[in-house]
Order: structure tokens, then C-alpha cells, then sequence
């Protein structure tokens, strides 16, 4: 943990060097204000984990980002251009942006297989024989390469979180958005997938992480931000986030967290 | 003698009739009632409102109703030169599509949603999210109620024989009591064609029901 890249607030970001940018987001759901004023600078090669109370706007924030969901007003940029509205070229961009769901959401009807080089064929248009070798490398890289025939019903969910992974990477993303990846998981599924995901950080790969594994917060991200009730409340260093909070939302849900 | 015997060709061409009029509706009536129902879906308001017409429309009005507009209105609004077959075809797949797509959307409905946002997050246009991950899925659910569906259409085509189209209701009106037949023998061997054409139907979709059931 020598070379964090620590960003504190969006103007000490090397601009240059900003994949994804919010600013001022705000979005509601009726008449809940589910993120509030959000502005947000996530460098290339980050990682940057999510963390706050059940509720606080976590998923909603990381589903703006790929335009899962629409915000009512501000900014989102990735690699410079704001997202475009709902269509082509927004589709174009997803495929830039891979998202690891907590339910895994692996294609129900299709192979492990064709899960991972349907978007590479589809979308990529990439020559079947080409995206299923591509497939058959990342899914070794994940370490299911001998269930690339099977269904994901037949897989565990550390294995099918894993199979979702591979996925998402076949589309070469710029930047990957893991909503509570191990959420789901039984205990002894969880490392097998924190695993993979760390690999990918060392690897370079730019991450917005919502997990509470503090484990993999302290051993892969440079950037904790903790959220309550649609804002960001605090951020910093993982080390400096876990032993010494500075809001009181914070310390309050810290101690919940880890006197269980 | 024996009127089946007697006026086998005309039975034979009766229930060829029926058997065309029903294959071609069915068919009109899946690939527009499954586009509708992706109208329904779509993100696109304009699709969604015709969609909601189209499915409103055409389930509230009586097919006999729907039969004289498209025979009688439409040549009348000028399009020409259409027999009374394409005609009938044309009315009773668009009636049957406004139901077929309920039951295709309420197959999509089973489908979770999870699914159509992981496919959305790789990239994939609405039109191959749906093509690819969501119809598939939804047919399961969607495969008895348009088996149904299907099966009432072939009724329903008996309807077409008031409009100058062969098929098994013209084969009653033809030999009937003043031709000096018995009229429960005719009705009798008129419900057995219907009947080989429904169970034909049901067996295939039973068949298709226990196919996609072994897949996965
Ligand atoms: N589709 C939705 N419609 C209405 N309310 C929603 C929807 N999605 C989330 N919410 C609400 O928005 C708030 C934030 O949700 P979420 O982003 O999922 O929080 P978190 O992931 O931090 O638990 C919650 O109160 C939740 O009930
Ligand atoms: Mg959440």
C-alpha cells in the first residue's frame, strides 16, 4: 500500500486522469431524495469502496453510473463524455462499464459458456469461435474454466459470481461496478470471489466496489467513501477511515458493523 | 348414403380450408402479437401507446365485427384486390394478436428483472435483450395460455365461412336439412375435423412444454 492514490475532494484529481466524474447528481424516487447533490471524481486505475447503512443510496449510486437509473439532474461523465440518453450509443457505453450484481443475474437459459461470449458476439460482434476462446481464457483467469459447459443453476454462487465477473470483463471494460458482490454468498464462498477482485485491482482495473468486507476495503481500495441517507458523508484512505472515523455517522455505523 | 362418403371432397376441402385459415392466422396473429407485446415493453412512450391501443382495440371489439370492417372497410377505404381469404386471415390474426401478446407479456413479466439489466450492462440494445435473454425465457410461461389461445382462433375461424370463405362452417351450410341430410350426422363429422385440428394443436404444444422443460 505504497502508491494509494489517494483523491480527498474532485480538485486535487488530475483531471486528465478522471474516468468517471458526477457532478452535482441528485435523484429521487417519488418523493425520497435517494442521492443528494453527489459530486464525485473516480481517477483511472482506482478503486474506490462504497460503504453505508442499508438504504443509504449505495445501489441507486453505482446504477447511475452505467444509467441503470436516471438521475433527475447533474452530471455524469465517463472517460470525458456525458452519458448518453437511452439508445444506441448508451448501449455502446454500457459495454464500456461491466456491472457484478449482488443476485449474480447470470443469463438463465445459456451456458457458462455463452453467457461469457454472448456480449463479445452481440454487441462486440466478435466471430463466435473468437469470443468463446476469449470466454474459455477469462473463465480459466476466474477459475471455472471445467464448468464453461453447465447452466448456472448447476454452479454455487461463489462459482456463478465468478462466471458474472468473467462476463463483464469479455466486454474489456474501462471501469467495473460491483453492487454487494459477496452479499449472497454463503461465508465460505466469499473469499474464492474477493480473490478474483482483488487480482483485477492489482491488475489495474478501475472498481467502484458497495461491499462491507473491510478486508478487501483495506487490501484493495484507495478510497473508502462512506454514504448515509444519498450523501457522502466522509472520505479517505481506508486506514484512516477504519481506525479513525471522523463523522459521527460513521463511527456510529462502524461500531455496528463490527461488534457482531 | 353416408354424407362424409358422399361429399368427401367438399369435406376435404372444408377442412383443408379450415386448416389453412387457422395455420396462416396462427401465424400472423404469434409474429404480431410478439412484436406487440415488445411494443408494450419497450422504452419508447410512442410504441408503449400503440401497443395499448392496438391490444385495447382489438380484444373489445366481437371478431364478427372485426370481420365486416376488415372485408367490407378496407376495400372500401381502397385497399383492393384481396380475396376473401387474405381478408379473413388478416382479421383473425390481428383479433387473436391482441390476446397472444397479453399472454407473451405476461410471460416477460415472469422473467426477472435482474436478467434484462445484466444483459442492458453488457450492452446489448433493447431489441437483443429481448430477442436474446427475455422472450426465450418468457415463452415457458407464455406456451399454455397461447396453446389456448390458438386453440380458440380455430374455432373462431368457423366465423369466416359467413364472409365467402371455404372452410368446415361452409360444409354445414351447404348440406343442411333441405338438401335432405341429417343434420347431427353433419355436425357430428364437422366437430370431429375440429377436433383432429385442436388436439393436433394441444399435442404440439404439449410437446414444445415438455421440450423446453428438459432444457436447463
Ligand atoms: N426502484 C425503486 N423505487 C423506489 N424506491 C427505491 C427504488 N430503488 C431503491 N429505492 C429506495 O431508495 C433508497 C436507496 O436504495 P439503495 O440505493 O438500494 O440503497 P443501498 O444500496 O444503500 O441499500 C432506499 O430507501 C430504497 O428503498
Ligand atoms: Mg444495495
Amino acid at each position: 500500500m505504497t502508491e494509494v492514490v489517494v483523491t480527498k475532494d474532485k480538485d486535487s484529481a488530475p483531471a486528465a486522469d478522471a474516468l468517471v466524474v458526477l457532478e452535482n447528481v441528485n435523484k429521487h424516487f417519488g418523493p425520497l431524495h435517494v442521492l443528494q447533490d453527489i459530486d464525485l471524481t473516480i481517477a483511472r486505475g482506482e478503486v474506490v469502496v462504497v460503504i453505508g447503512p442499508s438504504g443509504s443510496g449505495k445501489s441507486t449510486l453505482c446504477r447511475t453510473i452505467n444509467r441503470l437509473e436516471t438521475i433527475d439532474s447533474g452530471v455524469i461523465r465517463i472517460d470525458g463524455k456525458p452519458l448518453p440518453a437511452e439508445g444506441r450509443d448508451l448501449a455502446r457505453l454500457r459495454a464500456e462499464v461491466g456491472m457484478v450484481f449482488q443476485s449474480f443475474n447470470l443469463f438463465a437459459h445459456k451456458t457458462v459458456l455463452q453467457n461469457v461470449a454472448l456480449g463479445q458476439v452481440k454487441v462486440r460482434k466478435v466471430p463466435r469461435r473468437e469470443a468463446e476462446e476469449k470466454a474459455r481464457q477469462l473463465l480459466d483467469r476466474v477459475g471455472v474454466g471445467n464448468q464453461a459447459d453447465k447452466y448456472p443453476a448447476q454452479l454455487s454462487g461463489g462459482q456463478q459470481q465468478r462466471v458474472a465477473i468473467a462476463r463483464a470483463l469479455a466486454m474489456d471494460p474501462k471501469v467495473m461496478l460491483f453492487d454487494e458482490p459477496t452479499s449472497a454468498l454463503d461465508p465460505e464462498m466469499i473469499n474464492e470471489v474477493l480473490e478474483v477482485m482483488q487480482q483485477l485491482a492489482r491488475d489495474g482495473m478501475t472498481m467502484v466496489v458497495v461491499t462491507h468486507e473491510m478486508g478487501f476495503a483495506r487490501s484493495a481500495a484507495n478510497r473508502v467513501l462512506f454514504m448515509a441517507d444519498g450523501r457522502i458523508v466522509e472520505q479517505a484512505t481506508p486506514e484512516q477511515f477504519f481506525t479513525a472515523p471522523k463523522s459521527d455517522r460513521a463511527k456510529d455505523f462502524l461500531s455496528k458493523i463490527l461488534h457482531h | 348414403m353416408n354424407v362424409l362418403v358422399d361429399n368427401f371432397a367438399m369435406f376435404r376441402e372444408g377442412f383443408v380450408g379450415t386448416v389453412r385459415l387457422t395455420a396462416l392466422a396462427s401465424l400472423l396473429a404469434l409474429v404480431l402479437g410478439t412484436i406487440i407485446a415488445g411494443f408494450r415493453v419497450s422504452p419508447v412512450p410512442a410504441l408503449r401507446v400503440f401497443g395499448v391501443t392496438w391490444v385495447t382495440l382489438l380484444r373489445n371489439t366481437p371478431l364478427v365485427l372485426l370481420f365486416f370492417v376488415v372485408t367490407l372497410g378496407l376495400p372500401a377505404l381502397g385497399l383492393r384486390g384481396w380475396d376473401e381469404d387474405w381478408l379473413a386471415i388478416l382479421a383473425l390474426g390481428c383479433y387473436t394478436s391482441a390476446f397472444i401478446c397479453e399472454a407473451v407479456r405476461s410471460g416477460i413479466n415472469t422473467v426477472p428483472v435482474g436478467q434484462a439489466e445484466a444483459a442492458r450492462s453488457v450492452g446489448m440494445t433493447f431489441t437483443q435483450t429481448l430477442g436474446q435473454i427475455v422472450l426465450p425465457q418468457a415463452v415457458r410461461t407464455a406456451i399454455p395460455p397461447v396453446g389456448s389461445l390458438l386453440i380458440a382462433l380455430t374455432k373462431n375461424s368457423a366465423i369466416a365461412s359467413g364472409f365467402n370463405v371455404t372452410e368446415l362452417g361452409s360444409v354445414q351450410k351447404t348440406l343442411n336439412m333441405d338438401a335432405g341430410y341429417n343434420i347431427y350426422v353433419i355436425f357430428f363429422w364437422i366437430a370431429l375435423c375440429y377436433l383432429i385440428i385442436t388436439f393436433t394443436i394441444s399435442g404440439l404444444f404439449r410437446l414444445l412444454e415438455n421440450r423446453l422443460a428438459v432444457a436447463r
